[in-house]
């Protein structure tokens, strides 16, 4: 056994309202450069669609992740070594820009330039490639909220399958898709265990950190050969095609080793996100990730996973070089207990085997506002487990995200949530008493108490519990925050600006009037990291 | 001009490429790539880079036969001149037309692609008229040299110069012997090794084979947490 520790995260996709926030403050902190103009480290897709690039679930066509080859071995769905680096000339199946989006701007020059007229002058867009005129076609969400499915519904790799299995008629599987069930699906780069990016790069540039987990590419040492964006069965690496390197989301990682959490995380308008430790067994990765059942890939990967309550494990982990506080950060993890604990978190497309580290809770809520809609109460457990039975179609096509299709976990982690429902209302309609058993929770084998703190997590957990992220090193920390900042803020220095009086290293106010004379005028950021968090986590106005 | 063009010139070249890589690989590292522009344009390149590519190795291989294994090695295997002449024709022109069809389609495809146009830096145009030149060049000068009967030995003239380059003891007198064309070539070769580190060329020096033998998953410790000592141009101002 090898304990590392990987920083996780998991999305509570009932509260996701599509708002596209993490997609637009990711791209402002990472991708707002030209050559990234069509990358999104973030973006939020529409279920069913499309996705963003196009039908990017469809590995038949980009052949991305992993496969079990004769042997049963695990070998890269792209091809053997051998032939990656045989057709690195010219990939055959990367996708090409159009796949994703022309990226674009608008002639804004023309409102100011535009001689007198009879028109109204516009701002034509133009090409970021090519520079000239260019029609609007495809942008990152362009069947955002279902927009155009009836073109594109077929589009949807899952629809497809769905439609492919059983008996079920088109129409109907087509009005269920439309009227009933639509949801978000946030998508950041998964920092895979088994990363079949690293895998296909043949200059072993990108690499998995041993501290966090972290998936990155060293720029410097990424030589534009292409085959990750093909390896990732996600489509998350993107090609740079000014400098010619790839990219990929770095789960912000100058962030998270100072204890803050990612950008999209931190600006998520429906706090729906949660970042973590887990512990968990690196010599077992290889043998989970190659069960021979695609459904058995979910229980595998929990198997991979240890409990950082177990003596054992901790004591493993010591010896391998986690730092002790990351363990006990393991242990308030609320990834480990969404994950493991609860069982309510999937992985999004377990069958590509690369071992996803970015879990999903399933949405509830279509199943709710269906059954409600019928005149039925949304919210009575019974109700409701049957609704999540009958509404067959949602769960398969949930099961096609999150489980292989196997339709069995995700039945029993909407069961839990539709339990949580129904067991809180108990308790707040003073049906039941708070910690004590109910039917609902005896129905998912929970106890009143093990609910009621799902329902804590899920529901009213504060940053600190959302976010459980213990810094690079502790000991370390002060000297993390900008080492140009003197001990203490110097607003604060009695008589300094802050203060309303004269400004530091002036002595008062001179002959020459007050602006007069040289200033030491503080040049770098005036926040430092406990400002920072300070400001964001206090729950007091005050505070702030 | 005899001693400065082919006792001087190649040292000049391989010293350029030593500096130049050393250098590219000190202060450029982020700028060493393929540059690779298939994102915009696939259809095209998924046929012409690999022809190109594949042409081009065949054509180094058989540079590599032609200069630095001498003539007395393939007698002793029972190669004859005739026959070795007439592998490294055929053979030598049909790599060469390979690669000089791939580079007439790519060089195609940058000309009518806009976005790949755009993308095209003076430092690739100037670097494609070279290769473009150098390659022409080669075919042209085996081709006017050569029929099947019999054709130029450079094996007696070229290649032992080129071997007595490494044995610094350059033997200018045998290049004064050989054909224009062929003289041309070679320095406009020797031009081309000079300025591979400064051009997009510098990738075919990251040749990716040690992927052949790493494990697929590949970890790297963060290291440790101290300041790393900023790159030349990034120091803090200290303002
Ligand atoms: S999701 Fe991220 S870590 Fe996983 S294969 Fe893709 S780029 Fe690599
Ligand atoms: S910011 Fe949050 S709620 Fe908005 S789209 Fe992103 S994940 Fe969903």
């Amino acid at each position: 056994m090898r304990v590392l520790a990987q920083v996780a995260m998991v999305m509570n996709l009932d509260k996701c309202i599509g708002c596209h926030t993490c997609s637009v403050t990711c791209k402002q902190t990472w991708t707002n450069r030209s050559g990234m103009e069509y990358a999104w480290f973030n973006n939020v897709e529409t279920r069913p669609g499309q996705g963003y690039p196009r039908r990017w679930q469809d590995q038949e066509k980009w052949r991305g992740g992993w496969r079990l080859n004769r042997r049963g071995r695990l070998t890269l769905r792209a091809g053997s070594r051998v032939a990656r680096l045989a057709n690195i000339f010219a990939n055959p199946v990367l996708p090409g820009i159009k796949d994703y989006y022309e990226p674009w701007t608008y002639d804004y020059r023309n409102l100011v330039n535009a001689p007198l007229g009879e028109d109204y002058p516009v701002a034509e867009p133009r090409s970021l490639l090519t520079g000239k005129p260019m029609k609007i076609e495809w942008s990152a969400n362009w069947d955002d909220d279902l927009g155009g499915s009836v073109e594109h519904g077929d589009a949807d790799p899952l629809v497809v399958r769905a439609r492919a299995q059983g008996e079920q008629a088109a129409e109907k599987v087509r009005a269920a898709f439309e009227q009933t069930f639509m949801f978000y699906l946030p998508r950041i780069c998964e920092h895979c265990l088994n990363p079949s990016c690293v895998a296909s790069c043949p200059s072993g540039a990108i690499y998995k950190r041993e501290e966090d987990g972290i998936v990155l590419v060293d720029q410097d040492h990424c030589r534009g050969w292409r085959q990750c964006v093909t390896g990732c069965p996600y489509k998350k690496i993107y090609f740079n095609h000014r400098t010619g390197k790839a990219e990929k989301c770095t789960f912000c990682y100058p962030r998270i080793e100072v204890g803050l959490p990612t950008v999209c995380s931190e600006t998520c308008v429906g706090r729906l996100r949660y970042l973590g430790v887990v512990l968990y067994d690196a010599d077992a990765v290889t043998a989970a990730a190659s069960v021979p059942e695609d459904r058995d890939l979910y229980e595998a990967q929990l198997g991979v996973f240890l409990d950082p309550e177990d003596p054992e494990v901790r004591r493993a982990a010591e010896r391998d070089g986690v730092a002790h506080d990351w363990i006990e950060a393991a242990r308030r993890s609320p990834v480990h207990a969404l994950v493991s604990r609860y069982r309510v978190a999937l992985p999004l497309h377990p069958e590509y085997r690369t071992m996803p580290m970015v879990w999903y809770i399933p949405p509830l809520s279509p199943v709710v506002e269906a059954l409600t809609e019928t005149g039925f109460d949304g919210e009575d457990a019974g109700n409701l487990f049957g609704a999540i039975d009958t509404l067959r179609i949602p769960v398969e096509y949930l099961a096609g995200l999150f489980t292989a299709g196997d339709p069995a976990p995700v039945r029993a982690s909407l069961e839990k949530l539709a339990a949580m429902r129904a067991h809180m209302r108990a308790v707040n309609l003073g049906e039941a008493e708070s910690g004590s058993p109910s039917e609902a929770a005896d129905a998912v084998g929970m106890t009143g108490r093990g609910i009621e703190e799902m329902y804590r997590l899920l529901a009213v957990a504060k940053y600190e519990e959302r976010y459980v992220i213990p810094t690079a090193a502790m000991g370390e920390a002060r000297r993390l925050e900008e080492s140009a900042l003197p001990a203490e803020c110097s607003l604060d220095h009695d008589g300094g600006p802050g203060m309303g009086g004269e400004g530091i290293g002036t002595g008062g106010p001179g002959p020459f009037g007050e602006d007069s004379g040289r200033r030491r005028l503080p040049l770098v950021s005036l926040e430092n990291f406990h400002a920072l968090r300070r400001r964001q986590t206090g729950d007091d106005e005050a505070q702030r | 001009m005899n001693t400065l063009l082919w006792g001087a010139l190649p040292y000049v070249a391989f010293a350029l490429l030593v500096t130049g890589l050393v250098w590219r690989h000190r202060y450029d590292t982020f700028g060493w790539t393929t540059r690779s522009s298939e994102i915009y344009e696939s259809r095209l390149l998924s046929l012409a880079s690999p022809v190109f590519h594949y042409g081009i190795l065949f054509v180094l291989a058989g540079h590599l036969l032609g200069l630095f294994v001498p003539a007395s090695w393939t007698d002793a295997i029972g190669v004859d001149e005739h026959v070795y002449h007439l592998f490294s024709l055929i053979g030598g022109t049909l790599a060469g037309l390979l690669a000089i069809t791939g580079i007439a389609l790519l060089v195609y495809r940058r000309r009518t692609n806009a976005p790949v146009l755009l993308a095209t830096t003076r430092n690739d145009k100037f670097m494609y008229v070279l290769l473009v030149g150098e390659i022409a060049m080669g075919m042209y000068a085996k081709v006017t040299n050569s029929s099947f009967s019999s054709g130029y030995d450079y094996r007696t003239t070229i290649a032992p110069w080129a071997r007595s380059l490494f044995t610094l003891d350059p033997r200018t007198d045998l290049m004064t012997g050989a054909p224009l064309t062929y003289r041309i070539h070679a320095v406009l070769g020797m031009i081309l090794i000079a300025v591979v580190p400064y051009t997009r060329l510098v990738h075919m020096f990251s040749a990716p084979v040690q992927y052949l033998f790493r494990p697929y998953i590949v970890y790297r410790s963060r290291g440790p947490l101290t300041e790393q000592p900023r790159p030349r141009g990034w120091e803090r101002l200290d303002a």
